[in-house]
């Protein structure tokens, strides 16, 4: 099969991928304790009132015909309305949308930007005091709570120092970048710790390839060895490990979301948790998990652009 | 790092954590529980390392005590998973066919969303308190072990050894307990350890959020909550309970890498 | 005699382990004239391989002592800029696996132009003319084509035809071959050295050939050394070597060795197993499985010594080897 032939079978993958996450979602919320309609409505609703909402909200139907109604509505976009805020819950998803994809984009940049090079060095180092320096910080930093280290940064760096705003989310993109820097780090720490350790396994691991050697032997400048040989090479599990990661990453947000009240779909989720509101819960759960799909699609085609042999 | 080192400082500091978890009553200068207000509010000094919160009560003491909830989290959340994964894991390894394709799809769904988020919401749904949320971590958190244990078993299972045990007539229930199982479950107790440190950053990131340990339960994560408000006037009553978790989870992850040296294998 | 292009004089490499320093190589010299063919024979373990790599300095974790003299300067000494001119333009390698020594997410006209890049002023055109070139010198068909292939897209034996053309792009005078032939297979082998050879005489160029199997060495070599336990046994012309060994080894090797004949014949291996190189040893190497040890053999390592013309061997037992 050729490599158009390969992308196209993985993305169709993702049809039956979206089908059961649906379903799984759609199982849950009827799983859930309590009556939404009741809630809705209060303890003083009369029968018929309930009733009423109960049809309209096609909650007498048969189990299956409620879910090939949740599916529609999924396509046409649809997904009800919040019972705490009393809003279209598509217009809400939205709009705390942009915050969190905002957030994780520039946590996964500086991660990147601080954990590459330091591998770098902790695996040409190996074993020495740069090495173990470096090691040591992110073993810290991997063992830190993200909620500890958001709270600390934005108490010492925000409130203390007021180089950054106390959390929020600010208009306008420059100052979106600002609120979102302190938490964007708080996230940054623990992910570039995992992609540092793995990439750093992996430089060490390649760096005694035989086809290093023999890069070596034919003369070839330092630098051309390192990047052209080595670090193309390393970089091909560190990708793939990245991409897998945005489930934890998401997860992740969701504690700094809460932290630094930054309205992304993190804190939306955690808020309607706590208020019971379920047709939220079941969007942003539906949204989140497409999220993470659509990275491991990308992650699959990442890999197969830049390793020849998946190709086959 | 290569050496006895690692396995030794991690079980250094282990052993000292279980130490507070085991003889608060010991360990701690102070009664956790009691309220002393002619000392509120006290930064860090002679009479308290740690100072004091709002009601005078000594944040070191407090942070001793929590230690039973946090490594008590750590031990029963991966319990459940690690017990249930590797039966799993075992099983669909080695008899493959249907049951396999299934678990595949299986672990697709879980690992699609967000683990964090699985948890909180599971945790919601039954009601807040540390029990629950050990249901939602084992509902969710076994996968990882099945599929890490699935892949062993796989590998192992074309091993030559194996061949000759059918060959000799071993029973099926033989071979997998006796031979497949110890080599199998070496990889899966380095990540035990290293599940552990994440069991305890989980739960503290939940009584955090209020959703695991509760009132008047002490807990790292519920501490460092209860301080979040006084950060600006009283840091200390947030950062060191937040340092016993740092603390703990280097001690795993450095017991882990000892272990994985120690038993051969590779992270 | 002219100056040997190649001249290796006690060279000892011991690596650092986390079990302590091993001594791979101990002592060994050796020499490689212009266009001459040396075979270096061995077991495993015997420091063969170590040595090629000692040359260009490639090792790792090791310490490397005595003298390379290559065209009369020291490689051992040289500044890093001078020793990778050195490498590639003048000593070329190839390794014994070309699929763990090709970078596998590089094309093989890729890991050809950076070789050209790295030593020479041609332009792009040009590289690519070049390496047109060599695919066919090596004997790849559809060059243009291949040129554009990844290596997991080649069989084996072409596999090691495309290292050959990377290795002999800038033109080298002299090419390091780790056992070329031995992952491959028997039919392929032949085939990979006669081009070796072809190559050598076509470009004027010397080759230190590593390998393990005496019969190839009697095909292709005009001078062998034979090595043990990180030192050299005997070095001479292969007839004069082949015919009248003059190292207890040297004949115990060749004793060993199949040959055509009358049948059913038993094989008469060589006892023990090669030696440990982590202790030191005091006097031959070979003591544990030799038949003529004489009594300063386990004390006094015996010294390499002319017992023919161009024809060295260490031995105390010399005089008394047969074939």
């Amino acid at each position: 099969m050729n490599r158009a032939g390969l992308v196209a079978a993985r993305l169709l993958q993702i049809v039956p991928t979206f089908l059961a996450i649906g379903a799984v979602v759609f199982v849950l919320a009827r799983l859930l304790p309590g009556d939404p309609v009741s809630a809705m409505l209060g303890d003083r609703a009369t029968d018929e009132a309930v009733t009423r909402l109960r049809g309209a909200m096609g909650l007498d139907e048969p189990v299956w015909a409620q879910f090939l109604l949740f599916v529609g509505g999924i396509a046409r976009g649809e997904f009800g309305t919040s019972t705490a805020m009393r809003v279209p819950v598509t217009a809400l998803v939205l709009e705390r949308l942009p915050a969190t994809l905002m957030l994780t984009a520039l946590a996964t940049l500086l991660a990147v930007t601080i954990a590459v090079p330091l591998a770098f060095v902790a695996a040409t180092q190996a074993g020495r005091w740069p090495d173990l320096l470096i090691r040591a910080v992110f073993q810290v930093g991997l063992s830190s709570p993200i909620f500890y280290v958001g709270l600390v940064l934005l108490t010492v760096f925000a409130a203390g120092l007021r180089w950054f705003p106390v959390g929020g989310y600010g208009t306008g993109l420059a100052e979106h970048l600002h609120h979102l820097l302190l938490p964007a780090v708080t996230l940054a720490l623990s992910f570039s710790a995992v992609i540092m350790r793995n990439l750093r396994a992996s430089i060490l691991g390649v760096l005694t390839a035989e086809f290093v050697d023999f890069a070596r032997s034919k003369g070839l400048p330092r630098r051309v060895v390192l990047l052209r040989h080595v670090l193309r090479n390393a970089l091909l599990s560190t990708v793939t490990l990245v991409g897998l990661h945005v489930g934890a990453l998401l997860g992740g947000a969701v504690i700094t979301e809460s932290v630094f009240a930054v309205p992304g779909v993190g804190r939306l989720m955690v808020d309607s948790i706590f208020a019971r509101d379920y047709p939220v819960i079941q969007a942003l759960t539906l949204v989140l998990a497409v999220i993470v799909s659509l990275a491991f699609l990308a992650t699959d085609l990442v890999q197969m652009w830049l390793d020849p042999r998946l190709a086959r | 790092m290569r050496g006895r080192a690692p396995l030794l400082a991690g079980g250094a500091i282990l052993l000292a954590l279980l130490l507070c978890a085991l003889l608060p009553g010991v360990v701690a200068p102070y009664d956790p529980l009691a309220f002393d207000y002619a000392a509120l509010l006290q930064p860090p000094g002679a009479a308290h390392p740690f100072g004091t919160d709002q009601f005078g009560r000594d944040i070191l003491s407090r942070t001793i005590a929590a230690a039973t909830i946090d490594l008590q989290i750590a031990l029963f959340a991966t319990t459940g998973p690690l017990v249930i994964g590797t039966a799993v894991g075992l099983l669909v390894g080695y008899y493959g066919g249907v049951a396999d394709a299934v678990f595949g799809r299986v672990v697709d769904l879980v690992v699609t969303f967000p683990f964090l988020v699985l948890v909180i919401a599971i945790v919601a749904v039954l009601g807040p308190g540390l029990g629950n949320m050990y249901v939602a971590v084992t509902a969710v958190g076994w996968v990882f072990y099945a599929r890490l244990m699935r892949g062993e078993v796989m590998v192992l299972r074309g091993q030559d050894y194996v061949s000759a045990c059918k060959v000799l007539g071993y029973g099926q229930a033989r071979i997998l307990l006796r031979h497949v199982l110890p080599n199998a479950a070496r990889p899966i107790l380095v990540y035990w350890m290293t599940d552990m440190a994440l069991a305890i950053l989980l739960g503290s990131s939940l009584g955090y959020l209020g959703l695991g340990a509760q009132p008047p339960e002490a807990e790292w994560g519920v501490l460092i909550a209860d301080g979040k408000n006084l950060f600006t006037q009283a840091w200390w009553v947030a950062v060191f309970p937040g340092f016993a978790i740092v603390l703990a989870g280097i001690g795993f992850s450095l017991a882990g890498d000892g272990m994985a040296d120690l038993l051969d294998v590779k992270r | 005699m002219t100056a040997p292009l190649l001249d290796v004089d006690s060279l000892r490499v011991t690596f650092d382990t986390p079990r302590g320093p091993v001594l791979a190589v101990d002592g060994v010299s050796l020499q490689v004239g212009a266009g001459e063919v040396l075979g270096l024979v061995g077991e495993s373990g015997s420091g063969k391989s170590v040595t090629l790599r000692a040359i260009t300095r490639l090792l790792r974790r090791a310490t490397v002592t005595g003298q390379v003299l290559w065209r009369g300067r020291d490689l051992l000494i040289q500044a890093e800029p001078a020793l990778r001119a050195v490498r590639g333009r003048e000593v070329a390698m190839i390794f014994q696996e070309p699929m763990a020594a090709l970078n596998p997410v590089l094309t093989i006209g890729q890991q050809i132009e950076e070789s050209l890049a790295a030593h020479g002023t041609l332009d792009r055109r040009a590289r690519r003319a070049r390496a047109l070139e060599l695919m066919d010198l090596v004997g790849i068909a559809a060059g243009a084509q291949r040129l554009g292939a990844y290596p997991h897209e080649f069989s084996g034996g072409m596999r090691q035809r495309a290292m050959i053309a990377i290795a002999l792009a800038p033109q080298p005078m002299l090419l390091l071959a780790d056992e070329p032939t031995t992952a491959l297979d028997v039919t392929i082998q032949d085939q990979v050295l006669k081009l070796l050879l072809r190559l050598a005489d076509e470009l004027g160029m010397a080759m230190v050939l590593v390998t393990h199997d005496l019969g190839v060495v009697a095909e292709t070599c005009s001078r062998v050394c034979v090595m043990y336990a990180g030192r050299v046994a005997e070095a001479g012309p292969v007839a004069d070597v082949f015919a009248h060994p003059r190292h207890a080894y040297t004949a115990a090797l060749l004793r060993s060795m199949p040959r055509p004949g009358p049948a059913r014949e038993r094989l008469a291996p060589i006892p023990g197993q090669p030696p440990r190189l982590d202790r030191a040893i005091p006097g031959c190497p070979f003591v544990p499985r030799c038949g003529l040890v004489e009594p300063r053999c386990p004390t006094h390592a015996p010294p390499l010594v002319p017992v023919a013309p161009a024809h060295q061997a260490a031995c105390w037992s010399s005089a008394r080897v047969a074939p």
